[in-house]
Order: C-alpha cells, then sequence, then structure tokens
C-alpha cells in the first residue's frame, strides 16, 4: 500500500477486516491527522492498512503520511472566528451592516445580508451578534449560547432593546448611559444578548480604549484600531450602505415597475 | 432507506468540544469498523468555501457528529453546500455523553436532532 495519500489533504486509513489498522490504531493515527488539519477517511476496502504501521509507533506513522501530504505538524495557530448567519431568522435589517466597523457584512447583488470579508473579523468578538434582534448571527467557536449556534430561547430575542441607536453610540456618551441603568438579572439574556456589553465592545473599538478584564477583545485588537477619527468616517460609511442597501431592498426592480 | 454515512468534525482550531468526548466518539468509531469521513473543522472549511462541504451534504442520509445543529447547518450553507433537513441529522459533542453521540451516530438507538 502506498503511504501517498489520496489528496494532498486527505488520508484513507483502511479498518474492518484482515490486514487493516485496529480500532485504537487507526483512532490515534486519525485523531493525530486531523490535529494536523488533515481529513481522513476510514474505509473497509482501501487506504493505508497494518503492514503501513510495520513496527512503527502511530505517531511515526502519522508523521509520514502528514509529510507525504506536505504538512507539518500541527495546524496553523489560527482560530476560524467569523460570523455565521442563520436565514432562517434574518430580516435583513442590516442592523450588523451598520454596526460592523470592519466591514465584515456586506450586501449581495439581490440585496440581501452577507458575510463578505469574513478575514476583516476581530478574532473573540462578538458583538455584532449581541446587537442582532432576531438573534440570526452565530459565531460557532463561542462559548456561550445563543452566540454559538445553540438553539434560540423566547427570551433571547428581545428585539427592540436591541435595536441600537448608531447616532448616540457615535456621539453620546456610553459610559455615562451605561453607568445609569440599573443592574440586569443575570440572565442568559443579559450575560450574552446583551446591548451594554455590545456597546462596550464597539466603544472599546471607537476610542481604542484598554480592553476591560469583562470583554472579549483581545488587546492586540485594540493596539491595531485606528484612530477614533478614522473610526467614526467608518462607521458613517457602514451606515450610509446599510440605508442604501435596505432603500434598494425596498424599491421595486424596473421589472416590478413595468 | 441505505445506510447513513457518518460524518464526525475534529473542532481542531478550538477548544470548545471537550477532548474525552471527541477522542471517545473517534474511537468508538474506529472501533465499530463503520466506513466514515473525519474532517479537522467545518468552521475551517466553511471560512474557506471548502467545496468539499458539497460533497460532504451530498452523502444522504448523514449523520453528523459535531457542534449545535442550527450552527452546522448554517456553516455548510455559508460554504454554498445545503444539507438536505429530512435526511441529515447532527450530535452535538458540545452538550452530549460520547456514549449518546456514538449511540445515535450509529444508530444503536434512534433519537437525534434534524438540521431543520
Amino acid at each position: 500500500m502506498s503511504l501517498v495519500p489520496a489528496s494532498r489533504a486527505l488520508v484513507i486509513l483502511r479498518g474492518g477486516d484482515e490486514g487493516s489498522l485496529g480500532g485504537a490504531e487507526r483512532a490515534r493515527v486519525a485523531q493525530l491527522l486531523l490535529e494536523r488539519g488533515l481529513e481522513v477517511a476510514c474505509r473497509r476496502d482501501q487506504g493505508v492498512d497494518a503492514a503501513d504501521l510495520g513496527s512503527d509507533a502511530p505517531e511515526a506513522l502519522a508523521a509520514r503520511l502528514a509529510g507525504g501530504a506536505g504538512v507539518g505538524a500541527a495546524p496553523a495557530a489560527w482560530k476560524p472566528w467569523f460570523p455565521v448567519i442563520d436565514y432562517s431568522r434574518c430580516t435583513n435589517c442590516m442592523q450588523c451592516l451598520s454596526f460592523c466597523l470592519f466591514d465584515v457584512y456586506g450586501v449581495s447583488a439581490d440585496k440581501k445580508i452577507q458575510v463578505q470579508n469574513q478575514s476583516n473579523c476581530k478574532t473573540e468578538c462578538p458583538a455584532c451578534s449581541r446587537v442582532c434582534p432576531e438573534v440570526a448571527i452565530m459565531f460557532p467557536k463561542y462559548r456561550h449560547g445563543p452566540i454559538n449556534g445553540e438553539e434560540v430561547h423566547t427570551d433571547d430575542v428581545r428585539r427592540e432593546a436591541m435595536k441600537v441607536d448608531i447616532s448616540a453610540l457615535l456621539g453620546g456618551d456610553i459610559y455615562s448611559m451605561l453607568r445609569d441603568r440599573s443592574v440586569k438579572a443575570k440572565s442568559r439574556f443579559s450575560k450574552e444578548r446583551d446591548d451594554d456589553r455590545a456597546l462596550k465592545e464597539r466603544q472599546n473599538c471607537l476610542v481604542a480604549l484598554k480592553a476591560s478584564r469583562d470583554l472579549d477583545i483581545p488587546a492586540e485588537v485594540l493596539a491595531a484600531l485606528p484612530s477614533p477619527k478614522e473610526i467614526q468616517a467608518k462607521a458613517e460609511a457602514a451606515r450610509l450602505r446599510a440605508k442604501t442597501a435596505i432603500e434598494g431592498a425596498a424599491a421595486p426592480s424596473d421589472t416590478e415597475r413595468d | 432507506m441505505s445506510a447513513p454515512r457518518i460524518l464526525y468534525c475534529h473542532c481542531a482550531f478550538a477548544k470548545v468540544v471537550p477532548a474525552d468526548v471527541k477522542s471517545a466518539v473517534l474511537e468508538g468509531l474506529t472501533g465499530a469498523n463503520v466506513e466514515f469521513d473525519a474532517v479537522p473543522d467545518l468552521c475551517e472549511m466553511s471560512a474557506r468555501h471548502d467545496p468539499r462541504l458539497r460533497d460532504l451534504a451530498a452523502q444522504q442520509p448523514l449523520h453528523v457528529a459535531a457542534c449545535f445543529p442550527r450552527a452546522v447547518k448554517w456553516l455548510f450553507a455559508a460554504a454554498g453546500a445545503e444539507l438536505a433537513a429530512d435526511s441529515t441529522r447532527v450530535w452535538n459533542m458540545r452538550t452530549e455523553s460520547a456514549d449518546a453521540v456514538l449511540n445515535g451516530v450509529l444508530e444503536r438507538t434512534s433519537p437525534a436532532e434534524s438540521v431543520r
């Protein structure tokens, strides 16, 4: 059996009959390959078998297979962090487009909100999800529900409360407003679907303050932010894009007018 | 109905799925001598719009061991791969025990969550 993987990113392991890798060995090899970023297929009648293991430990076999695929010891230390839209909940209100300062969102040719620049998203920042009125934005790597994709409960949705006043964000004293708010109950809503928290996250972006310990924005992200003036210009541009998109979606097309 | 295809996600790029659950499910699948596909991380594949997701979604019926069904459904959709609602079932390794996931994926018992 050749040790060349079926493709650059796929290794097939044989199991289930005489001469195949044992279950424990296959599990160990598969785990090591997956942790290196390779896809693994387990098949009964093809793939790497026990003869390829020889006297090697599974670690050595996995290293050989990964090397054959041109893969190093471990996947890059990159966390897939980007918003995923649940279109069964999204109402195309464009609040996320207005709210995000990093041009992560855009509008498709048919005027539908979409994630266009996911690499612009700031790792560990789920602020847009917190302010989505319909709980339609997920970050699957986030720790808590419903942002992580957990089913949405009735009390997760607080549509009107989540309508964010962007002008207040840009011109108001956010911290004064936050201080005046009464202490909220410690429900899942208040912890994760929290406009206060989202505003604080975004306010940190606006003024490039040092991150508070209770926020989810890494210091390096804040350190890389543009100036407050540039950010305000971005926010205004985002607001206009959202407004244009909503007006475009509402206007009848040429065909409809005819 | 034909035997379900099995897809396992290792969530390799984050530590949100308990490591002991992932290991036990993977060992259970290899020990059961069933054919299955294992991917490093569905999020990462979705981020790259990996065309493999379309191939995997086309395998029906499909049993998925991963995370929250809502997240799995829309991760596939974000990559242009629609999961069939009536023949795709997802077991959640973030919240379920390894035994529960294995029993479901291998059809030892019937409870499951669809991606609807």
